[in-house]
């Protein structure tokens, strides 16, 4: 089992769920951040002051896959999301140790999905 | 240059007079006041409509709201006002002449029992506020040069004609005008005609993207409620106003807005519970919203007793328009400005024929529910007309700016928001 983390561009969020629900993952945490990479993105203008390369709005997606869904998630997340510009954002893929549904108490691949 | 011009138009201002012999104080008084709560509206229907909206685009509609109460107040006293209320029409009566450009000839001599000055300062705030409310249509897609552009045209080739026909012009335009239509304080100058103008708008425009499965709730209910209570509250100035004097009239305007106004928010709710099962806040401001532009032309006209019925359809009609005919039909009127100010605004209209009594002071006209039919048909006229003038116009002007400019956003500024991609502002930081 992996846990997903990917930061993307807010406008992008629609675009990834979408592809994502395609894949047959549904289930996603998000989450409003703010970032910073390499990128300048668009900066914000307050009454003639200009704010360049501080922290910039980003969006977060948590996604808990199994191991036979790794692949697609990636691909999915940077097909939909990549421009092929500075500011595409970042994937990182974790070990995920356990799973609890609490629900049900399930555990595991069968809680995960 | 520009800067010049306007020194130099501002120097060669003419003397005006300030002759105060018939001028009542008490009037006066009541329409400074009148005219202040009109303009409180505008931000008013800001924060109402701005609370609609997605975070990401909350900046775009109050920016849009506050550029009406700056363009349109420049436009009207440089040459608006002159089209909108000379006494002396051209073109068959459809627009006033060049008399009070530059405010020429207008001074502080009475108008009534007011300085001229004052009526066209108040005239000034319904002028602000009717493309104002446009802005619901077309919300979180049409780019900000092209509603600058769309704004300025719009005042002068549609709005103007129809407040002239129906307000300012000595005889009226085909009896629109004084022994004509009853529009007390704007039903279909400033609601049919903008309710219009919407639906117009957003059959030339595209929907916004994700419309209508992903659209997202409203983002601070809290400030829509704001935005709703200033409305109510400056609505008195609105239609009390269009008393033009502190008298009886004036009451009764104010007395039948109140109950109108309450009527509908109680209808929506009850409408609520019975289709949705919960009443809600959104709905129960709507319904207000939609009680206070249907009672608007009938303020004049009719008592509180018909201002019961008045609401009631008003909360009736507008919510039939919004959950019934908008999704039927699937047309995206952002926060619907034709469903609440065009449906509700037709029905005030109308229901002024019905409920029109020469009991109420200040009125002289009686409707169908007192003995005459055909204030009804007059009425009807002057809907048609508006529908006409304001749907074809507005057409032309959309297309104008569409040539010119361009209407909307890319796709991309769309997603990105427009505070940012318009005015590169955001109006909520996340840390600090």
């Amino acid at each position: 089992m992996k846990y997903i983390i990917a930061i993307i561009q807010p406008d992008k969020l629609d675009a990834a769920l979408d592809e994502l629900e395609k894949r047959e993952v549904h289930l996603v945490t998000v989450s409003n951040v703010m970032g910073r990479g390499r990128q300048k993105g668009i900066s914000e203008v307050y009454r003639s002051h200009k704010e360049v390369g501080s922290l910039l709005r980003k969006t977060k997606l948590e996604i808990a896959v199994n191991e036979g869904f790794v692949e697609t998630t990636i691909d999915a997340i940077i097909k939909s999301t990549g421009t092929g510009q500075i500011g595409d954002g970042k994937i990182f893929i974790l070990p995920l140790e356990e799973c609890y549904r609490i629900r049900t108490g399930e555990t595991g691949s069968e809680a995960i999905g | 240059m520009v800067f010049l011009t306007v020194i130099v138009f501002s120097i060669l201002s003419q003397p005006v007079s300030a002759d105060e012999t018939g001028i009542d104080s008490g009037d006066t008084a009541w329409m400074l006041v009148s005219a202040a709560l009109v303009l409180l509206m505008t931000p008013g229907l800001a924060f109402f409509y701005g609370g609609l909206v997605r975070r990401k685009n909350i900046l775009s509609v109050l920016m849009q709201c506050f550029m009406a109460m700056c363009l349109i107040t420049v436009l009207w006293v440089i040459v608006g006002y002159s089209l909108a209320f000379s006494d002396k029409s051209i073109l068959g009566g459809l627009i006033g002449n060049l008399k009070y450009a530059f405010l020429a000839n207008v001074g502080f001599e009475p108008k009534g029992t007011i300085p001229h000055q004052l009526f066209m300062i108040f005239q000034a705030k319904f002028a602000i506020i009717t493309p104002a409310l446009i802005i619901g249509a077309f919300a979180e897609r049409l780019r900000f040069r092209a509603y600058m552009l769309f704004l300025g045209l719009w005042l002068l080739f549609v709005y103007c004609p129809i407040c002239h026909w129906v307000w300012g012009g000595s005889k009226g335009f085909f009896g629109l005008g004084a022994e004509g239509a009853l529009d007390f304080a704007g039903g279909t100058v400033v609601h049919v005609n903008a309710g219009i103008a919407a639906l117009v708008t957003v059959l030339v425009i595209r929907k916004r993207q994700g419309y209508p499965e992903k659209i997202s709730p409203p983002h601070n209910l809290p400030l829509a409620v704001l935005g709703a209570g200033l409305l109510w509250v400056g609505w008195f100035g609105f239609n009390a106003g269009s008393a033009l004097a502190a008298n009886a009239s004036g009451v009764n305007a104010f007395v039948v807005t109140h109950v109108s106004s309450a009527m509908a928010g109680l209808t929506w709710v009850v409408l609520d519970l019975i289709r949705h099962k919960r009443a809600t806040l959104l709905g129960v401001i709507t319904g207000a919203v939609a009680g206070l532009v249907a009672i608007t032309p009938a303020s004049g006209s009719v008592n509180a007793m018909a201002a019961l019925a008045i609401g009631m359809g008003a909360g009736i009609i507008g919510f039939i328009a919004v959950t019934v005919l908008k999704p039927k039909f699937g047309y995206d009127d952002s926060l619907d400005v034709f469903g609440v100010h065009g449906m509700a605004g037709m029905w005030g209209a109308l229901a002024t024929g019905l409920w029109a009594t020469s009991a109420v002071p200040g009125n002289t006209v009686n409707g169908l529910f007192y003995g005459n039919p055909w204030q009804v048909v007059i009425q009807l006229k002057a809907i048609v007309y508006t529908i006409v003038w304001s749907g074809l116009v507005t057409w032309c002007v959309l297309k104008f700016v569409d040539l010119t400019v361009g209407l909307c956003a890319t796709e991309h500024a769309e997603r990105v928001g427009l505070d940012l991609s318009d005015h590169s502002e955001t109006a909520y930081t996340i840390m600090d």
